[in-house]
């Protein structure tokens, strides 16, 4: 590791020790490996939720269907780029952007590993940037993902668009506070909102934030399948009554800019969740396992997280509008502030 | 004979009553039930048949193509072109054209044979009347159901098509299977 000296400490925050270039490089590997999990997010859903259903899920194209993804991403991007007459145009084309690229951002965050490794001759940092408000930053880039929800909804002239973007705004925001709420415990305890200082915590404490914020976790967990659009909250695109909520006029290559959103989402919840819960690289037990490893540690937690994601997608059923609202303002946001309340008398007091 | 209402008193059994904290509770060990019984799917494995290369046997009865049949001794057609079937047929799609058998040139094992036998395909509804019909076994529906085609008139079945063996894309379902 570089010795850093008084300035640099300062700078470090946004990896200031490491050459521009390495941060260039690091930028594109990140988008790279952002973009294409998510053909391997879509593929895996596809495939579990088929295993969920006593089927084998897509296996006709590609080896055990595994091209089914590039089949369905080539044949949205070769579809007419269709907008209704009424739509507000650029709003229209901008919203898609805007999901897409905050969603992407927030890859960005996720810290996978703790010491900068030595990848030839240079110490890199296994994340894009480790702010010292990272978690800050990480709900500000999922409420500028909601814009692209709402304001796709709302442009695109479609009273189902329409309706789907007023039940995007109301579910977003409601659930963003217990989320927020939620994560106040993980903070305290950590004393940090640097994502790879919360993880380091997890390490010196010796024990996963799971267990003394297991209320936290699974508020977050909850809050997070709302934010993410998940069943059994997707009610931003409620498929039985709403056709297909905010997306309904979007098609082609627009629909599938929105398709990798939903899909990075998906992915950041569980890396998330896996960060701030699970103890990120850390293995169980195994308190100096070798550098290379950790990425990999980060990636399978994050894929149980999915896989637990999708578990719950096969399985409830979605729930009514009246009921969520209910839901997260009558038990989450009350349960979230005792969670907090808790933590911290607890930290004050022992 | 006197109502009694007591027999006619359905007794419901309702649910708790929604909401509080037992509802929360109650809701939370659903959850964990339906999660419980979904994985159970996983474990249990698929169940599908994957149909163009793997298919589900048919049964003897099972009406598929129609077959004309032959005599094995003699090589001798069985269809006499009465057009009994014909006339069975509920969706009119057999045409039958009759000729007298020659002492020269001997098709069927009867006095006629059918010049012309076709049956149109797309009209057919495999009801299975024309096997009931035939007084000599000359016709019976077959195991093959795949028939579709680009082209309609590729549908009209010939005598040729349907004397010949028809290729075993069909697996048949043994005795007692």
């Amino acid at each position: 590791m570089t010795q850093l000296t008084e300035a640099t400490t300062v700078l470090s925050a946004i990896n200031a020790y490491e050459p521009w270039y390495v941060q260039i490089i690091k930028t594109l590997i990140i988008f790279v490996i952002g973009f294409s999990l998510v053909p391997l997010a879509l593929l895996y859903e596809r495939k579990l939720l088929g295993r969920f259903q006593n089927r084998p899920g897509p296996n006709r194209v590609g080896i055990y269907g595994s091209l089914q993804p590039m089949a369905d991403i080539g044949k949205l991007l070769f579809k007419e780029q269709f907008k209704p007459r009424g739509a507000i145009g650029w709003l229209f084309v901008l919203s898609p952007l805007i999901a897409m690229v905050s969603a992407l951002a927030t890859f960005m965050l996720v810290p996978f590993s703790g010491a900068p490794q030595d990848i030839l001759g240079t110490d890199v940092g296994l994340y894009g940037l480790d702010s010292d408000i990272g978690l800050l930053l990480f709900f500000a880039l999922s409420a500028i993902g909601a814009y692209g929800v709402l304001l796709g909804g709302w442009s695109s002239a479609s009273k189902y668009s329409f309706l789907g973007a007023m039940r995007a705004a109301a579910q977003l925001i409601s659930y963003e506070a217990s989320q927020a709420l939620a994560l106040l415990g993980v903070v305290m305890t950590a004393g940090s909102l640097s994502l790879s200082e919360i993880v380091d915590q997890q390490g010196d404490q010796g024990i996963w934030f799971l267990v003394p914020q297991i209320v936290g976790a699974f508020i977050f967990f909850v809050a997070t399948l709302a934010e993410i659009n998940r069943t059994p909250f997707d009610l931003l695109e409620a498929d039985s009554e709403l056709v297909a909520g905010f997306m309904t006029e979007y098609g082609g290559g627009r629909f599938a800019l929105y398709y990798v959103a939903e899909y990075v989402h998906l992915i950041m919840a569980g890396a998330m969740f896996s960060t701030l819960f699970l103890g990120g690289w850390h293995i169980p037990f195994w308190q100096d396992a070798p550098g290379f490893l950790d990425p990999f540690v980060v990636l399978a937690k994050t894929v149980v997280m999915v896989s637990i994601i999708i578990w719950i997608r096969a399985t409830l059923p979605r729930v009514r509008y009246d009921q969520l609202m209910s839901f997260g303002w009558k038990i989450l946001l009350p349960l979230a502030t005792l969670n907090a309340l808790v933590t911290a008398i607890v930290l004050v007091a022992f | 004979m006197p109502w009694n209402p007591e027999s006619d008193v359905v007794a419901v059994d309702r649910g708790p009553e929604p909401g509080g904290l037992g509802g929360a509770y109650r809701v939370f060990g659903e959850t964990l039930r339906g999660l419980k019984t979904s994985f159970g799917r996983v474990v249990e494995g698929t169940r599908t048949v994957e149909y163009p290369e793997e298919k589900v046997p048919v049964y003897p009865r099972w009406r598929g193509r129609h077959k004309l049949h032959k005599f094995e001794d003699t090589g001798l057609e069985k269809c006499v072109g009465c057009s009994l079937c014909a006339a069975a047929c509920p969706a009119d799609c057999i045409r039958v054209v009759a000729a007298e058998n020659t002492p020269m040139d001997r098709v069927s094992g009867g006095e006629r044979y059918a010049a012309v036998y076709e049956i149109n395909m797309s009209r057919c509804i495999f009801c299975g009347y024309c096997e009931i019909a035939c007084p000599f076994d000359a016709i019976t529906m077959g195991s093959d159901f795949e028939l579709a085609d680009y082209n309609r008139s590729d549908l009209i079945f010939t005598k040729e098509m349907l004397l010949a063996e028809p290729p075993v894309r069909t697996p048949l379902r043994a005795e007692g299977e």
